[in-house]
């Protein structure tokens, strides 16, 4: 996989992150050097290999649903970057009909 | 001066009462504000809550209480919750977060009698291996200046190394405990994935990141693990399994222990001085009774393209609860989705943006199983691979880094940062508990000065107890840090 198939700016759009012109050049570079390290893993058989999921055994457990102690609201929105009262505010979500 | 010695001996003079908690922690807290403008392991120094607790631990000492860590100056890396202190995890994303809850690492070093002395620098978000990704400040390798810590837990590595505090606590991910270790002449342990509670620890990459210490001894590793180990209900991925102490079994000697070597791990290829360091930590474990066998881990060489798929793709989901909304900064623009895009932009740093990038196409829709499920399954072959290992061995040793501490901006190609942890991935992917610990001193490439080195020394799941009390044993009788230890004087 080499870089030039990477795109580099819907990547960046699902990851929510603003590129600049010269970051979607330097990273795109980079990334695509990396991935070609990566392709390594193709000369592995795992046709018969099950994925990892946990490294270490363990099971479900269940506990009764009760409320225990946590944060209180007022603590948790001390440190919104906006707030409206007992809510985050941000910026608009839907777009005015024009 | 009574901060100089390891954490058992503070402890134990500050239980016997023959030192106050409280004088401990002054003249430690004098010694960080004359030397730390140099060294720079520290992001904030935490004055007055460390002599609070100081005090504290005094009275707890008076009425008759006996505690593991009293009195015991202990670093905690800057990407660990301590309530009323900044948490940046060395991002200007959390440049301003103040933490509203201690997670229960911190908060059982402090329940044993541990005072914070303050939060330490780290590579952003705990992604590097040098320190040099922080977007606070710089962190400087005490046994040469003009050389990294390590990282990420780079300042957690310095505060120790320069006795700014007896016990650096730090995260490992994929090395970021065993390698600052290795350059900074300590003891770096990571336990069993799973063994210490991440409850207030920021997430990088969850199937790997655990919490562990960096100390001037061995003792003091597993006092510190014995403290911080056992099952928490706010961590639900924490073991519920009975943590057996193991600073009362350390050993002096290896009698009985069979210790692979790694035949795919050829030191040759790190130059000649290395090789011999090596063969000689070997020869040096071999005369304290040790049977040396040869084993094979096939899948290993595999291990770095396995972890920069693994963990970036779950650092791409971990890091998206950064967006402006909640906590942190927040950049605005003119609608929700621009103000999350520059938000991200301006708050995260270059290595934290490539590790998104990677991470979210590893996991794109007609990559994921090309890229994360392989790497998924490669980590299960490298995990059969440690298997069948420890079929014939009870601990394996190999180097824990493959260089001693470069010099500052010497790595810029990315690729070349993550091979430093060649050595350490491999057990970080199977889970196992693995530490370093200083074999000797070799001259850099780029140097005179002699550097500090690390042997590493790998344990089966759950086997905490058998690696320090066989890294114990090495330590005893090589004593090579000792032989190093000039720094901060």
């Amino acid at each position: 996989m080499s870089s030039d198939k990477i795109d580099i700016r819907y990547v960046a759009k699902l990851a929510r992150l603003a590129l600049t012109d010269a970051e979607v050049e330097s990273f795109g570079k980079q990334l695509g050097d990396l991935l070609q390290h990566v392709e390594a893993l193709g000369a592995l058989d795992t046709a018969a290999v099950p994925a990892t999921a946990q490294v270490v055994e363990s099971r479900n457990v269940e506990r009764a649903d009760d409320v225990g102690p946590c944060l209180d609201r007022e603590t948790v929105l001390a440190q919104a970057p906006q707030r409206q009262g007992s809510f985050f505010r941000v910026p608009r979500i839907i777009a005015e009909e024009s | 001066m009574t901060f100089r010695t390891s954490a058992a001996d503070i402890a134990r003079r500050v239980n016997s009462g023959s030192v106050g908690a409280r004088e401990v922690t002054d003249a430690v807290l004098a010694h960080v504000d004359a030397v730390d403008g140099s060294i720079g392991a520290y992001l904030t120094v935490l004055h007055d809550l460390a002599r609070e607790q100081a005090d504290r631990v005094d009275r707890r000492v008076k009425n008759g209480e006996t505690l593991p860590l009293a009195g015991v100056p202990v670093a905690v890396k800057d990407n660990m919750c301590l309530t009323g202190t900044r948490t940046t995890c060395g991002s200007k994303i959390l440049e301003n977060w103040i933490a509203p809850y201690t997670g229960t690492a911190v908060q059982r070093i402090i329940d044993a009698g541990g005072i914070p002395i303050g939060k330490t620098n780290l590579d952003e978000f705990a992604m590097g291996s040098s320190c040099e990704n922080s977007a606070l400040g710089t962190t400087r390798n005490p046994y040469d200046d003009m050389r990294v810590p390590g990282g990420s837990s780079g300042g957690s590595a310095a505060a120790a190394a320069a006795y700014e505090a007896a016990i650096g606590l730090g995260s490992d991910t994929g090395g970021s405990i065993r390698e600052p270790a290795a350059f900074c002449n300590l003891v770096g342990f990571k336990p069993t994935y799973g063994r210490i509670s991440r409850y207030g620890l920021i997430a990088f990459a969850s199937s790997l990141d655990q919490i562990g210490p960096l100390t001037r001894t061995v003792e003091d590793a597993a006092l510190a693990y014995d403290v911080m180990a056992g099952k928490d209900p706010m961590d639900s991925t924490s073991i519920d399994r009975e943590v057996e102490p193991a600073a009362g079994a350390l050993r002096d000697d290896l009698k009985g222990v069979r210790i692979g070597i790694v035949k795919e791990f050829v030191t040759e290829k790190l130059g000649p001085e290395i090789h011999a360091l090596y063969q000689k930590a070997y020869a040096d474990l071999e005369a304290l009774g040790a049977e040396l066998v040869d084993v094979s881990l096939p899948t290993a060489d595999y291990g770095l393209a396995t972890y920069y798929l693994i963990a970036p793709a779950e650092c791409s989901s971990n890091l998206a609860r950064f967006d402006g909304v909640r906590y942190g900064l927040r950049v605005e623009g003119t609608d929700v989705g621009q103000m999350y895009e520059n938000t991200r932009a301006s708050g995260f740093g270059d290595e934290v943006k490539r590790r998104i990038l990677i991470g979210t196409y590893a996991l794109s829709s007609g990559y994921y199983d090309a890229y994360y499920v392989k790497a998924q399954k490669a980590r299960t072959l490298i995990g059969d691979d440690f298997k069948r290992a420890f079929a014939g061995c009870d601990l394996i040793a190999s180097p824990a880094a493959s260089s001693p501490a470069f010099q500052f901006d010497s790595k810029s190609d990315p690729y070349s940062m993550y091979m430093m942890d060649y050595y350490t991935i491999p057990m970080s992917l199977a889970g196992l508990p693995a530490l370093s610990v200083p074999c000797g001193y070799v001259k850099p490439d780029d140097g005179d000065r002699p550097m500090p080195m690390g042997l590493q020394l790998a344990a089966p799941l759950f086997e905490e107890v058998r690696l320090l009390g066989a890294a114990h044993a090495y330590e005893r009788a090589t004593q090579h840090a000792r032989a190093g230890a000039k720094v901060g004087a």
